[in-house]
């Protein structure tokens, strides 16, 4: 585990670097309140209502496909890695794999599933 | 202190300072040579008045940064607000702790690799990280309690998990040339078999499409898109913590040219250099300037797709990502598997 001691470390300067380029602009900057200033910027036209609105329900289609293809894509890692001690069975299965994957793709893109227009 | 682990944290120590100050003059060089270098194409001169052929401009710009007020507008959720620009900065710098920039230098009497750190699943890591930056992007467009911000934000986050898609899939491809998750058996793989790009050509492009998609360039810049949600979801920032989301940009564009020269143009590998004979450290820096060089086409490449390719709309971008990029990924893999199966490569 050693090994990844250094990432540790680097993330603590990674967080460290912001914070600190926060706290020198904090201390030097300038602040005056204003009244039109700190209103929302949309566009010069006075804010109506409030932003948390409803939007569209694809965005939630889209996250849920994501999952579905990025836990595919993590399966596919290992047998990636040890793909070449595995040979004509790791290939048959992972056709196999893909094949299932594909069929549901099929799917969600003829349900339209994946229209934007 | 054990002392196995005082060396390993010396030495990262000095690692991760260099590694860090070559990030951030690299980032802030960057926006000196993305205006140079569109003003060129453009037939302008660009920034030329402060220092020499305009050099002292990032220097400039920060400073102006830093002197800026900060406008936290009451309507904002105060905590996620203040977080967002941290949480997309930090994994943008992290990323790069996995890459290796060359091979060992012979330092004090032992061998010093030239990268942070040298994990064994790194592909793994930098996936984990890069993903990392949808949370900053989606809780920075909620947070700012403004339409157009929160309309760029999820807009991004779709296009972020869209295409991290298809990078993963591409990336398969590598993994079953490897045969490892370490980033320098990927490397040590392409100098004694050939750079990835040759044979794996329909990767690469589906990995570099990605890649400028999850940095949020042109041709991809949506969620940015000044003409229709004047800058999306930092529209509510302002100062430093703008800049930050600038910052995070320009790293995250470091990070994908080291992770494209990595994967598929053989690292800091250079075709020929073991028949020179050079001493080892001769040779180490000779391929972590040849690396440097890789990167550096990359990040042109950047800036010249900019101003080539005009911008994609939103329905065209998830078409491209789940209609041609997901398709030509898994044809790819399976395409790789049979090259692989049958002994070719």
């Amino acid at each position: 585990m050693v090994e990844y001691a250094p990432i540790l470390i680097f993330l603590g300067v990674a967080a460290l670097f912001p914070a600190a380029t926060l706290v020198i602009a904090w201390a030097v900057r300038p602040s005056r309140y204003n009244k039109t200033k700190s209103e929302a910027y949309e566009c010069g036209v006075p804010p109506s209502g409030d932003a948390r609105a409803r939007y569209p329900i694809r965005f939630y289609v889209i996250a849920v496909l994501f999952v579905v293809f990025d836990v595919e894509t993590i399966f596919l890692f290992p047998w990636a890695v040890k793909y070449r001690a595995l040979g004509l069975f790791g290939f048959a299965e992972m056709v196999v794999f893909l094949g299932i994957l594909v069929i549901g793709f099929a799917y969600a893109w003829r349900k339209g599933a994946l229209e934007w227009a | 202190m054990d002392p196995v682990l005082e060396r390993v944290i010396v030495e990262a120590a000095v690692k991760i300072a260099l590694v860090f100050f070559v990030v951030l003059t690299t980032v802030a060089y960057m926006t000196w040579v993305e205006r140079r270098v569109s003003a060129w194409i453009q037939d302008r001169r660009g920034p030329n008045r402060v220092g020499p052929f305009g050099l002292l401009q990032p220097l400039a710009d920060g400073i102006k940064f830093l002197f800026k007020e900060e406008i936290t507008p009451p309507h904002v959720y105060r905590p996620v607000y203040l977080l967002a620009p941290i949480l997309i900065l930090v994994p943008a710098l992290l990323t790069i702790s996995v890459v290796p920039f060359g091979p060992a230098l012979r330092l004090f009497g032992r061998d010093v690799p030239l990268r942070v750190a040298d994990v064994d699943n790194g592909v793994l890591i930098i996936l984990a990280f890069a993903s990392m930056g949808v949370y900053g992007i989606a809780l920075a467009g909620w947070s700012s309690n403004n339409k157009y911000s929160l309309m760029g934000g999820l807009r991004s986050s779709a296009q972020l998990i869209s295409y991290e898609l298809a990078m993963g899939l591409a990336i398969v491809g590598i993994l079953m040339s490897a045969g490892s998750l370490r980033l320098s058996d990927v490397v040590a793989r392409q100098a004694e078999h050939g750079w990835n790009v040759l044979w794996q050509l329909p990767g690469f492009v589906v990995f570099l499409t990605a890649a400028f998609a999850e940095t949020n360039r042109l041709p991809f810049d949506l969620p940015e898109a000044e003409t229709e949600l004047v800058a999306g979801y930092h529209t509510e920032y302002s100062g430093m913590r703008f800049s930050m989301f600038y910052m995070a940009e320009y790293a995250n564009m470091v990070t994908a040219s080291c992770l494209a020269a990595t994967l598929y143009l053989g690292g800091y590998h250079v075709p020929g250099l073991q028949r020179l004979g050079l001493p080892q450290n001769a040779a180490a820096i000779v391929q972590l300037l040849a690396f440097g060089i890789k990167v550096a086409f990359f990040l042109f490449v950047y800036v010249w797709v900019r101003w080539t390719i005009p911008r994609f709309r939103y329905d065209q971008l998830m078409n491209l990502g789940w209609k041609v990029l997901l398709p030509v990924a898994l044809v790819h893999i399976v395409w790789v598997a049979f090259i692989v199966l049958m002994g070719w490569a």
